[in-house]
C-alpha cells in the first residue's frame, strides 16, 4: 500500500469467507472459498488452510470446480481476471484478461459464463490455447437484468436451460430453443424472489421467498401453463437453496440458522439441524453428495456431514457492525480479543490468521429473529496478568430501561478457560463508557474502574473469601464495589491507571482529576483549554511522570504529574491515543480530511520517531499494541518502535492493519515454504482394518528402495536410449562399456591430489589427458 | 451444532441480614418465657453453682427462679423499700441486696429472714457484693460513698469517700481479694485496693457510668454509662481501648458469654447487641419489647434473662441441639446389580469406541423453551411447587420470554383459572425488589392485553383491585422514604457546613449537639416506618 522507508501497512488476516458460495473439491477433501483477493482451500477434515491461491489484485467474487477437470478451479475478480488454478498444489495454470470487472462466475462445460458490470449475464468462450495469458473475445451476452447475487441463477438439468431469478420476476433459458420465458406470477407483497436452485435430473425448479416460502415450479416449458407447489417452513426470507447431486434432497437456510433438509416429493418429511449460530447464507453440497456446507453471516463455513451432522467449522475473523469492545490482548495468550458472535467475545490469533475461541459472555440461547434486541458485549478489560477478565454487556429496549451486567472471570488454570466469578446486574444507571483494571501486576488487590455516563465511576474489588461455616458451601472470593466517585456531576468518559498502579485519572468532560487509589482522595485536577478529553493515558517506563490527553477541540496536552503543570500541548486532532506496555513510546492517529495519519512519539521528546501522511483512507476507530513474541533486531531509527511490538489498527470499513518492516518480511518469506501437507484419510473402520497392511506394504517398498543402484554413467545411458539400429557394433561397444565400469582414475587421482596438496604437476596433467580421452570417447558415441 | 443454552436463574443477592456463624448461634434460642413481676427488674444474678438458679431484683421484692421453672422458688420480701442488686456469693449459699432505705440485707438463700443488716450509708444502697475472699461486702450508696464491710460481725470496715455523685455500679475482682471497681454518676470509674485509703486508679467514662465488668482475665474493663461503652486496658494503668457507640439510648447492664469471645450490652432503646470481643463489631442484636434495666447469661449461654422497665422477665432458653429430626425414609434404588450392568466391562485393545454424547438434561420449561412453546413454557414455571417455592425461577422464565419478544404471546389467551394464578404470583412478588422490574412490565402487558375483559369475571377484578390498593400504599411509602431522604440530606449537608465553620473557630458545639437531636428523630421516624 503505502510506502515509507521499509515499513509498509499490510491487511493481517480476517478476510471474510461468506462472501460467495464454497466450492468442495470432487473427493469431498477439499472445500475452496474465496476470501479477500485469494482463494482459499481449506481441508474439510481437519478445518487447516491448506493453499491459499493468490493472484487476484481484486476482490474474488466468484469460485467454481472446472467440470472438465475436477482438480482445476475457476476464480473470478473484479480486477477483471479469471483464472484457472490447479488447486491440490496451489499453481496457477491459465489468466485470462478481461476488460470490465466480474461480479460472479458459472461455468457450463467449455463456457464460463460470467455477470458483467451492467447486471448482464455474459459467456466468456475459452479459446484454446497453450498461452498462459489470453485475452478472451468471444463474448455473448445470454441474459440481461440478472440480479448480482449469484444464488439467483442456476443451470437446469444437465445445462439445458438456466434459470434466473430478479425480485418478482423469474427467466428461464433455453440453450437449444434459444429462446427465454419470463415469468411473473406474483403482484408484489412479500413474494419477492431471494434464490433458486435447480432439480439436477428433473425437470424442477425450486426458488426461495422473502416470505420463508420455498415454490417448486414445474412445467415451465410453455409460458402459460406452468405449475408451482409451495412450502413453507421458514418464517423469514429463504437465503440459500440446493439440490443434493441426486436429486433426492432439497436443503434450505436462512435467518433462523436452521439448515433444512426436505425430501423430493415427500415434502412433509423434513430434518432439522438447528442452532448452527449465526444466520446461514450460502448452502452447498459437495459433488458426491457426502458433504453439505453452510456459510454463515459469523464469517463461518460449517462442513455438515449428509447424516446431518457436523463434522468442522471453519470460522475466519467475526467483524460484526460495530466493534464495541475496541481491540484488546490477552495478555496470556497474547491473542486479539474483540466482540464477535453476539454476545460472545473471540480470541484471535494473529500469528497464526486463526480464530482461537469464542468465549460466550451473555450465556443465553439466541433468538434469531431480526428487530430483536439481543445483549451485546460492549467493553471488555484484561489486568495485566490476564487472570481476570472483565466484561459488561447491555441490551435497550425499546421502551424499557437498559439492562447492564458486569462480569468478571477468572481463568481456570485446569480448564485453561475463563469461568464466571461475579455478575453484578445493573452496576451503573447509564452506559458504562470507560473501564479498566489496574495495571500493576505485583500488587496483591486489583482494582476495576468502570466510568458510566451517570456521572460517577466506580471502582470495583475482590472481596475476601466468603465466610464458610457447616450449612454454607464455599464460596470463592467475589467482586464488590469499593468505592463512588463523582466529580460535580460531570460524566466522565475515559479513565486510565498509572502503570505502577498508584494513580487513577478520570477524565470528567473538561476537567481531568488525579486520584489515590488506596485512599480514594482526589489528589489533583487538571483542566485544559476547554474541550472534553476523549483519550487519557499516562506515559510507561521512564516517562511516567507524564499523563497525556486528547480532546475534542483538536489538542493534545502533556502534563508533567510531579509538577502537576503543562509539559507541553500541541493543536493535533487526535481520534486515538494509545500507549505502548513495553516502551515509552505512544501512538497518536490523527484524521484529516478522510484519511487518517499517524504519528509514534514519546511523551518526553519534542520530535516524533515515526510519522505516516495518509496510513488508509477513513478513520481508524481502534488501534492496539501488541508484544512481539521475539524481539526484533532493527538498527534504522524510523523502524525501532517496532521492535517490542506490533501495532494493529481497524478502520472504519473494518479491516485489520498493521505495520510490517522489510526484515520481517524477508523473514517471513523464508520460513513460508509451501509444504505439502498430507491430508490423511479419516479413521473409518475400513481404514482400521486394511490400513495396517498398507503401512507394511509401503515399509517393504521403501526397504526395496533404499538398495543402491548402480551408478548410471553416461555411457549406460546413451547405449540404452539410442535406437538398436544406429548403434555400433556389439564389439566395440563392449569395450567401451568394460571401460566404463573401471573406476575412474582420475577420480582417484583427485582424492590422491587432494591428499597430497597437489603439488605434483606431472599426475595432473596425466589426469587431464585422460579426462580429455573419455570426453573424446562420448563424444564418438554420440555422433555416432 | 450447539447445545441449547438453559434459562438462567440469576443468584441474586438475598435481601436482609448475613448469615454468619453469629447469627445461627444466637438465633438458636427458643420463644422466650415472659413472667411479669412486681415492678421495673433491677437486677438479674445466676448462682454461680449448679442448678444456677437466678436472682431476679424487682421492686421490693428477690425472686429466685430455678434454670427451668417459671414460677419463683424461693422469694425474698422482707424488703421496707425497692430492694437493689441481689447477689449471690461464689458458693451460691448467701445473697446479698441493697435497699432503697439504705440499709445492706444478707440472706441465706435457705431461710426467710435477714441474716444480717449492714446499716451505716445514709442513702439508697444500689450496689452489694462479695469480695472474692468471702468473708466480706463492698456495697457502694446514693451518699457517695462506698463501704466494705465484714460479713460475721457486721462491721463496716473501711469507707471510701471519693466519688462526688451517686455511685450506681461496681464490681469486685475474682481474682484479687482487695480489689474493687466503682463506677459512679460523676463520670468516673475508680479502682480500689482495701489496703490502702485510696483510689488506686481513676479513669473518665465521660457519661454517668450506669455498668462495670470485669473480663475473666481481669485486664480488661468495660464501662457502659450514657449511649457509650468503653473498654479499658488496666495494665496499661486504665488506657482507654476502645468506644463503642452503637445503642441510641443509655446503655443499662453489660454481660459476657461463657467463652468469653462475646460481650452483651443491653440499653434503654430496646436492645441487645453482641460484640466480638476481638475487633467490637456488632455480630448479632436482639429486640425487645421494652427498654431494657437488667441482663442475665446462664453460664454455657443456656439462657439470656432480660428484664425490662414494663416490669417484664423474658427468659430465653437455648435450644437443645439433639433433637431428633424427622428423617424420612431414604428413597428406594433400583438393586446394585442393575447399576452395575456392564461397569465392569473391560475394553479389548482393538476395540474401537463410540463415545455417547451426554444427553443434556433440561428443565420442563426450557424444554418447552426449546420448543417456543411460549405459552406452555410460562404454565409449567407457574406450577404451583415452583411459584411458591422458587419465585426466582419463575421471574427468570419470564424474562426470558421477554428477552425472545414473545412475552405478550405467552401472557394471551388465558382463561379466567390461569390469569388468576398469573395475578396472584404478581401480586405475592411485586414488591420484592429482585423482582420488580420484570413483574412491572409483565402486568402493564397483562393490563394491556385484558382491559377488555374487566368486569366479567369477579376473581379477576377483584385481584385487579388488590394490586391497584399494593401499588397505592407502596407509592405512599416510597414517598415518605423520598422525604426522610431528603431531611437527612438536609442534615447532611448542614453539619458539613457547620464543621467547615467550627474549624474556622466558632464554638459551635451545642448546634453540633443540636444536629445530633435532629437527627436522631429522624432516624427513629425512619426505623419506625422500616417496622
Amino acid at each position: 500500500m503505502v510506502e515509507y522507508g521499509d515499513i509498509r501497512v499490510v491487511y493481517r488476516g480476517g478476510s471474510k469467507i461468506n462472501f460467495r458460495k464454497p466450492v468442495i473439491s470432487n473427493d469431498s477433501r477439499f472445500l475452496l472459498c474465496a476470501s479477500g483477493e485469494s482463494v482459499k482451500v481449506f481441508s474439510s477434515v481437519t478445518e487447516e488452510c491448506v493453499h491459499e491461491l493468490r493472484g487476484h489484485t481484486g476482490q474474488v467474487t466468484g469460485v467454481l470446480l472446472r467440470p472438465s477437470n475436477h482438480l482445476q478451479v475457476y476464480s473470478c475478480s473484479t480486477d477483471g481476471t479469471v483464472r484457472l488454478w490447479d488447486f491440490t498444489d496451489g499453481i496457477l495454470v491459465r489468466v485470462k484478461n478481461e476488460k470490465g470487472t466480474f461480479r460472479t462466475l458459472v461455468v457450463k462445460q467449455v463456457c464460463v459464463f460470467v455477470f458483467a458490470e451492467l447486471f448482464q449475464l455474459v459467456a466468456v468462450n475459452l479459446p484454446q490455447t497453450p498461452d498462459q495469458l489470453v485475452e478472451a473475445r468471444d463474448l455473448s451476452a445470454v441474459l440481461s437484468d440478472v440480479s448480482s447475487n449469484p444464488s439467483t441463477i442456476a443451470f437446469g438439468r444437465g445445462g439445458e436451460y438456466l434459470a434466473s431469478v430478479n425480485n418478482l420476476k423469474m427467466e428461464i433459458y433455453f440453450f437449444k430453443k434459444n429462446k427465454s420465458y419470463r415469468f411473473e406470477p406474483f403482484n408484489g407483497g412479500k413474494n419477492t424472489f431471494t434464490c433458486i436452485a435447480c432439480h439436477p435430473k428433473d425437470d424442477c425448479v425450486a426458488t426461495g421467498h422473502d416470505d420463508g416460502k420455498i415454490r417448486l415450479w414445474r412445467n415451465f416449458k410453455q409460458k402459460k401453463e406452468y405449475t408451482y407447489s409451495t412450502l413453507h417452513w421458514h418464517h423469514s426470507a429463504v437465503s440459500s437453496l440446493c439440490f443434493t447431486p441426486e436429486g433426492t434432497n432439497l436443503l434450505s437456510g436462512g435467518v433462523e440458522s436452521v439448515l433444512v433438509q426436505w425430501r423430493y416429493n415427500q415434502e412433509n418429511q423434513k430434518d432439522f439441524l438447528p442452532r448452527l449460530g449465526a444466520a446461514i447464507t450460502h448452502v452447498t453440497v459437495s459433488p458426491d453428495g457426502a458433504l453439505f456446507s453452510t456459510s454463515h453471516s459469523d464469517n463461518k463455513i460449517t462442513i455438515i456431514q449428509s447424516c446431518v451432522k457436523v463434522s468442522a467449522v471453519i470460522q475466519g475473523l467475526v467483524k460484526g457492525e460495530n466493534v464495541t469492545t475496541g481491540l484488546l490482548v490477552d495478555p496470556r495468550s497474547k491473542a486479539l480479543v474483540l466482540n464477535g458472535r453476539p454476545g460472545h467475545l473471540q480470541f484471535y490469533s494473529l500469528q497464526r490468521d486463526k480464530l482461537l475461541f469464542h468465549l460466550d459472555i451473555v450465556q443465553q440461547e439466541y433468538i434469531h429473529e431480526a428487530g430483536l434486541e439481543q445483549f451485546e458485549v460492549v467493553r471488555a478489560a484484561f489486568d495485566a496478568s490476564g487472570l481476570w477478565l472483565a466484561t459488561v454487556e447491555e441490551r435497550k429496549q425499546k421502551s424499557a430501561e437498559l439492562e447492564l451486567n458486569l462480569k468478571l472471570w477468572s481463568f481456570d488454570e485446569q480448564t485453561q478457560s475463563f469461568v464466571l466469578n461475579t455478575t453484578v446486574s445493573a452496576p451503573h444507571e447509564a452506559r458504562i463508557t470507560a473501564m479498566c483494571f489496574s495495571q500493576a501486576a505485583d500488587s496483591q488487590t486489583t482494582t476495576l474502574v468502570s466510568a458510566s455516563r451517570d456521572g460517577h465511576f466506580k471502582a470495583w474489588q475482590l472481596g475476601l473469601p466468603a465466610h464458610t461455616d457447616g450449612t454454607q458451601e464455599y464460596e470463592g472470593p467475589s467482586w464488590s464495589c469499593d468505592f463512588v466517585g463523582a466529580y460535580h456531576g460531570l460524566v466522565p468518559r475515559c479513565c486510565c491507571f498509572s502503570a505502577d498502579g498508584s494513580l487513577l485519572a478520570v477524565g470528567f468532560q473538561e476537567v481531568v482529576t488525579v486520584w489515590n487509589p488506596t485512599s480514594w482522595e482526589l489528589l489533583t485536577t487538571l483542566s485544559q483549554p476547554p474541550g472534553d478529553v476523549r483519550n487519557l493515558c499516562f506515559g510507561q517506563l521512564s516517562c511516567s511522570k507524564y499523563l497525556l490527553g486528547s480532546n475534542n477541540k483538536k489538542m493534545v496536552c502533556c502534563w508533567n504529574l510531579l509538577t502537576c503543570s503543562l509539559e507541553w500541548s500541541t493543536s493535533m486532532d487526535v481520534s486515538l491515543l494509545l500507549v505502548d506496555s513495553r516502551s515509552e513510546n505512544m501512538a497518536a492517529f490523527c484524521c484529516q480530511d478522510g484519511s487518517t495519519d499517524l504519528f509514534v512519539f514519546k511523551p518526553s521528546e519534542p520530535r516524533p520517531l515515526f510519522s505516516q501522511k495518509a496510513v488508509c483512507s477513513g478513520r481508524v476507530i481502534h488501534a492496539v499494541f501488541t508484544p512481539r513474541e521475539v524481539m526484533l533486531e532493527s538498527s534504522e531509527e524510523s523502524s525501532q518502535w517496532l521492535n517490542r511490538s506490533q501495532l494493529y489498527f481497524l478502520t472504519e470499513f473494518m479491516d485489520l492493519l498493521t505495520f510490517s518492516t522489510k526484515a520481517e518480511e524477508e523473514k517471513l518469506m523464508a520460513s513460508s515454504k509451501q509444504l505439502v501437507i498430507d491430508d490423511t484419510v479419516a479413521m473409518t473402520p475400513f481404514y482400521l482394518l486394511l490400513g495396517k497392511h498398507r503401512h507394511e506394504h509401503l515399509g517393504n517398498e521403501e526397504s526395496a528402495e533404499r538398495t543402491p543402484l548402480p551408478q548410471s554413467s553416461v555411457a549406460i545411458k546413451e547405449l540404452l536410449q539410442t535406437p538398436a539400429h544406429v548403434l555400433p557394433a556389439t564389439s566395440f561397444l563392449c569395450s567401451m562399456f568394460a571401460k566404463s565400469l573401471l573406476i575412474s582414475v582420475t577420480e582417484t587421482s583427485r582424492r590422491v591430489g587432494h591428499r597430497f596438496n597437489l603439488n605434483n604437476s606431472d599426475s595432473d596433467s596425466n589426469s587431464s589427458f585422460r579426462f580429455r580421452f573419455f570426453e573424446d570417447m562420448t563424444c564418438f558415441t554420440r555422433a555416432s | 451444532m450447539a447445545s441449547f443454552k438453559p434459562t438462567q436463574i440469576p443468584d441474586l443477592p438475598k435481601l436482609g441480614e448475613k448469615i454468619t456463624e453469629d447469627t445461627l448461634y444466637w438465633k438458636n434460642y427458643k420463644a422466650p418465657v415472659q413472667i411479669k413481676e412486681f415492678g421495673a427488674v433491677s437486677n438479674i444474678d445466676f448462682s454461680p453453682v449448679s442448678p444456677h438458679n437466678f436472682a431476679v431484683t424487682a421492686f421490693t421484692r428477690i425472686h429466685i427462679y430455678g434454670p427451668f421453672s417459671q414460677e419463683p422458688v424461693k422469694t425474698f420480701t422482707r424488703f421496707k423499700d425497692t430492694a437493689y442488686c441481689g447477689r449471690f456469693r461464689s458458693d451460691g449459699q448467701l445473697l446479698v441486696a441493697g435497699c432503697e432505705d439504705s440499709v445492706v440485707r444478707l440472706y441465706d438463700v435457705g431461710g426467710k429472714a435477714a441474716l444480717r443488716m449492714y446499716k451505716g450509708h445514709t442513702k439508697a444502697v444500689h450496689v452489694a457484693d462479695f469480695t472474692t475472699g468471702r468473708y466480706q461486702i463492698l456495697t457502694a450508696s446514693d451518699d457517695y460513698t462506698c463501704r466494705l464491710w465484714d460479713i460475721p460481725n457486721a462491721v463496716e470496715l473501711t469507707a471510701y469517700q471519693e466519688h462526688t455523685d451517686y455511685v450506681r455500679c461496681g464490681v469486685t475482682s475474682k481474682l484479687n481479694r482487695d480489689l474493687f471497681i466503682t463506677g459512679s454518676y460523676d463520670h468516673t470509674l475508680r479502682v480500689f485496693d482495701s489496703r490502702t485509703e485510696k483510689s488506686v486508679m481513676t479513669m473518665d467514662h465521660g457519661q454517668p457510668v450506669e455498668s462495670l465488668l470485669l473480663y475473666p482475665s481481669e485486664g480488661l474493663l468495660v464501662s457502659a454509662g450514657g449511649r457509650y461503652v468503653k473498654v479499658w486496658d488496666l495494665l496499661k494503668g486504665g488506657q482507654p481501648l476502645v468506644s463503642l457507640k452503637n445503642h441510641h439510648k443509655t446503655v443499662t447492664c453489660l454481660a459476657l458469654n461463657s467463652s468469653g469471645q462475646r460481650l452483651l450490652s443491653a440499653s434503654l432503646d430496646r436492645h441487645v447487641k453482641v460484640y466480638n470481643t476481638t475487633n467490637y463489631k456488632v455480630v448479632h442484636n436482639f429486640d425487645y419489647a421494652a427498654a431494657i434495666l437488667s441482663l442475665g447469661l446462664a453460664p454455657d449461654d443456656e439462657s439470656i434473662v432480660v428484664g425490662m422497665t414494663n416490669s417484664i422477665l423474658s427468659i430465653k432458653h437455648r435450644k437443645n441441639l439433639e433433637e431428633p429430626k424427622e428423617t424420612s425414609k431414604p428413597r428406594r434404588r433400583p438393586s446394585y446389580r442393575v447399576f452395575m450392568k456392564g461397569k465392569n466391562f473391560v475394553p479389548k485393545q482393538d476395540d474401537y469406541f463410540v463415545s455417547k454424547p451426554a444427553r443434556q438434561h433440561l428443565a420442563k420449561y426450557d424444554k418447552q423453551l426449546k420448543r417456543f412453546n411460549v405459552s406452555k413454557a410460562l404454565d409449567t414455571a407457574l406450577e404451583a411447587w415452583l411459584r411458591r417455592k422458587k419465585p426466582e425461577v419463575t421471574v427468570a422464565v419470564i424474562k426470558e420470554l421477554d428477552r425472545r419478544g414473545t412475552l405478550k404471546n405467552a401472557l394471551a389467551g388465558r382463561d379466567e383459572e390461569q390469569l388468576s394464578r398469573l395475578l396472584c404470583f404478581v401480586i405475592g412478588n411485586f414488591f420484592d425488589t429482585r423482582f420488580t422490574p420484570v413483574l412491572a412490565t409483565t402486568a402493564e402487558i397483562v393490563l394491556d392485553i385484558y382491559q377488555c375483559v374487566i368486569g366479567q369475571s369477579a376473581v379477576i377484578d377483584r385481584h385487579l383491585i388488590h394490586l391497584q390498593k399494593l401499588l397505592e400504599k407502596e407509592i405512599y411509602y416510597q414517598k415518605d422514604l423520598m422525604e426522610i431522604l431528603g431531611m437527612l440530606d438536609t442534615m447532611f449537608a448542614f453539619s458539613l457546613l457547620r464543621k467547615e465553620t467550627a474549624v474556622a473557630g466558632l464554638p459551635e458545639c451545642h448546634t453540633a449537639a443540636a444536629n445530633v437531636e435532629i437527627f436522631k428523630i429522624v432516624f427513629e421516624q425512619s426505623t419506625c416506618l422500616y417496622t
